[in-house]
């Protein structure tokens, strides 16, 4: 007992400042990316090309469209462009209530809007969540099981991962939906109480990520149940999901 | 005549070609493979491949005291008598075999689909008797876990049988790999099991470094090095926090899960994430460690060895704590060499293997790293591996960091070169990852099989179960850790 005080001494406080304080992301940190608003060069597609997961469209106005719900935060894209017309930020913000929200074209973001008054009534200071893994290769599920941790400690916001789904307001899916885990998810989703939530974390849960178009895999969660918010990533920061989830209980400022 | 005379031979991160490496008919595969494994070789992958337009077998065995690899194929075959009654080890392979190819295993005792149909179709082992019960977990579970059906046989709480049925995350890796190599494929790597990001990564770079006949540089070799070690470290210590937590031991579980992302943030730190993806590429890494960040994580690694000691004392001095570990899910060397358990699982019963003592690759040919191994292959074992583990890891990081190879740390990574086979292992923190490679004549990958560790061990927890109490199943399972992604791929 004497030595669980002691250790419990020097290891002190170490919940993070969020969402007050800043976030103490290091320099190399790949959070929002930043398309220049600059026209490119006619013809030069180097970042699409580059892109391993067609996240990035140019169009004849030689314009760049991103979409994050694609990317994979990779550098490829970074590397290829020859002006320097994509490069990262240390913003972890980056979910979206819609799918089409994700699709960035310029500097501006369109981030998760709250629920509607009711909704917030009803789950803004207890949101009881229950998780799916349907074909995710564990690194979602590792970011979402260390929101529990004492850095993130989720539960000081009222929200917290439910055993049942009979007890939960909304459901985190993660990976691309997988063939053998279709029904399961399906029936998960059955088994929640109406009102619900539908929370898609990461690039696989949204479009599929790198498997995208497997014979095995369903290209993300709204294959198979309505979607009503976005958190890309691969996997997204715990910070990125608390935002997420903070922004659609309309808890943090616009 | 040795029982290796009839394989090819190769060294880990080393290619041959397809037409150096024997071919010999369906039975005399099947005698040379098993005279090869009693001779105390292991089997480290197993699979169906295309020959002559119809399939035959490759089998890719280890020998460890040698530091070499041993590489046979067999003639295409409708048929095939299972290795599975007399080399135990082969019996998930095969199975794979049976579903995945027009090879018929005859005689396996337990021939089921492993991932490619609805893993809960096919019928379970069923036990029968007065007062026997059935428990069935899965494949939706009560935490952020991953999916997996579990089905126990118990007698009141002991427990008599446990079937582990997986496949629900399967999602194709392996196919996706094999149309390559493509933009796509490193990525794919570093999803084959997202906690193993680095592991599977740099196989698959050492893989395709191999078939293009280039290494990487040596500074590049280093970083991916201690990247690796980093993930060890992070992950033996978030499993020790879980190990803590299923004992209901709440400080250390705290500790340690709040320890684990220290080492997450160093990886952040070098790679911008938090689980290295980004950093392995073909021909070394993408990010540098220059002098002043080498600085930076020489005392943060200080801090975190300060942290790791006091909380593991705290762990391993509370009698409560350890008296849950000692002797429970207990694996027994004979079993586990049988089941050709690898890594932290096989060492904790007594199996003296490492991939980076025993098939060094990249800069663990330079620098080494002491294997550690326990005796009594039971919780206690695993738990008490890891934490040393992580103290030797320290140890190298703290070594290789004030002294890394100068140079650059990317080269360029040719297109590969046609009619090869590359095998590439790295010892992850589960253990030992093996990727094989071929290539085809248009120089484009023919087909790409991956081993996870994850896939030899499932055995390990179904066979630590048995005799124990079902309410011993969380802290065995977390004991063990193993990975479903890297498993249904």
């Amino acid at each position: 007992m004497w030595n669980v005080i002691k250790t419990r001494f020097s290891q002190g406080c170490r919940t993070s400042d969020f969402p007050d304080g800043p976030s103490g992301l290091p320099e190399r940190f790949r959070g929002r990316p930043v398309v220049s608003s600059k026209p490119c060069p006619q013809g030069c597609a180097a970042c699409a090309e580059a892109c391993p997961t067609r996240a990035i469209r140019t169009s004849e106005r030689a314009a760049v469209e991103l979409d994050l719900g694609k990317c994979l935060f990779c550098t490829e894209c970074v590397t290829a462009c020859p002006d320097g017309h994509i490069s990262y930020s240390t913003d972890h913000r980056l979910a979206a209530s819609a799918r089409a929200d994700l699709v960035m074209s310029g500097p501006e973001a369109r981030l998760a809007r709250a629920l509607d008054a009711q909704a917030r009534r009803l789950f803004g200071r207890s949101l009881k969540l229950r998780e799916v893994c349907a074909g995710s290769c564990n690194g979602c599920e590792a970011e979402l099981a260390a929101l529990g941790n004492v850095v993130f400690d989720l539960s000081r916001f009222g929200v917290q991962f439910v055993a049942s789904p009979r007890h939960a307001d909304g459901l985190v899916v993660t990976g691309p939906v997988t063939g053998n885990m279709r029904a399961a998810l399906k029936a998960t989703y059955d088994a929640m109480p109406t009102p619900k939530l539908v929370i898609a974390v990461g690039a696989c849960a949204i479009s599929g990520g790198p498997f995208a178009g497997s014979p095995q895999a369903h290209d993300g969660a709204e294959s198979t149940v309505p979607v009503d918010l976005y958190i890309p990533g691969c996997p997204p920061h715990p910070l990125t999901v608390l935002d997420g989830l903070l922004r659609l209980l309309g808890r943090l400022p616009g | 005549m040795s029982p290796t005379s009839r394989f090819r031979m190769l060294r880990n991160g080393g290619a041959q070609q397809l037409s150096a490496v024997p071919v010999v008919s369906a039975a005399e595969f099947r005698e040379t493979v098993l005279r090869a494994a009693h001779s105390g070789l292991r089997l480290s992958a197993l699979y169906a491949r295309p020959a002559k337009g119809k399939t035959g077998l490759c089998a890719v065995l280890a020998d460890d005291a040698e530091g070499v690899l041993y590489v046979l194929f067999s003639e295409a075959t409708d048929e095939f008598r299972s290795l599975t009654a007399d080399l135990p080890q082969a019996h998930l392979f095969e199975r794979e075999i049976a579903e995945s190819s027009a090879i018929r295993v005859d005689g396996h005792p337990w021939p089921k689909p492993v991932r490619r149909s609805l893993p809960d179709s096919a019928a379970f082992f069923r036990e029968e008797g007065a007062e026997v019960h059935e428990v069935a977990v899965g494949p939706v579970h009560a935490g952020i876990i991953e999916p997996g059906h579990f089905r126990f046989q118990c007698h009141g709480e002991t427990v008599h049988h446990l079937e582990i049925q997986l496949g629900y995350q399967h999602r194709g890796v392996e196919a996706l790999l094999a149309a390559g190599p493509d933009k796509r494929g490193v990525f794919l790597a570093e999803s084959i099991s997202g906690d193993t990001a680095v592991g599977h990564a740099s196989a698959y770079c050492a893989a395709l470094e191999a078939l293009a006949g280039v290494r990487a540089p040596l500074r590049g070799e280093a970083l991916r090095a201690a990247a690796l070690e980093l993930e060890r470290l992070a992950n033996h210590i978030g499993d020790l926090g879980a190990i803590a937590n299923d004992v209901a031991f709440l400080p250390a579980a705290a500790f340690f899960g709040r320890l684990r992302g220290e080492f997450l943030n160093l990886l952040m730190s070098l790679s911008g994430n938090r689980y290295g993806r980004g950093l392995v590429r073909p021909g070394g890494t993408a990010f540098d460690l220059p002098k002043p960040m080498a600085v930076d994580f020489s005392a943060r690694l200080a801090r975190g060895r300060t942290d790791l000691l006091a909380i593991g004392k705290l762990l391993f001095d509370s009698a409560s704590a350890v008296g849950r570990f000692d002797e429970t899910g207990t694996v027994g060397l004979r079993a586990a060499a049988d089941l050709g358990l690898v890594g932290l699982a096989a060492r904790a019963s007594g199996l003296d293997l490492d991939v980076r003592r025993d098939h060094p690759h990249g800069l663990y040919r330079f620098r080494h790293i002491p294997v550690v191994k326990g005796e009594t292959g039971d919780v206690y074992a695993r738990a008490m591996l890891r934490y040393l583990e992580c103290l030797r890891s320290l140890d190298f990081l703290e070594g290789l960091l004030p002294d890394l190879p100068g140079g650059p740390a990317l080269a360029p990574c040719p297109a590969p070169r046609p009619g090869l086979i590359a095998v590439s292992l790295v010892e992850g923190w589960r253990g030992e990852i093996c990727h094989v490679a071929e290539t085809g004549r248009d120089g484009r990958l023919a087909l790409y099989k991956v081993v996870d560790p994850s896939f030899h061990n499932w055995q390990g927890l179904a066979m630590a179960l048995r005799g124990g109490e079902i309410s011993d199943f969380p802290l065995c399972n977390k004991s063990f850790n193993l990975s479903y992604a890297g498993h249904d791929l």
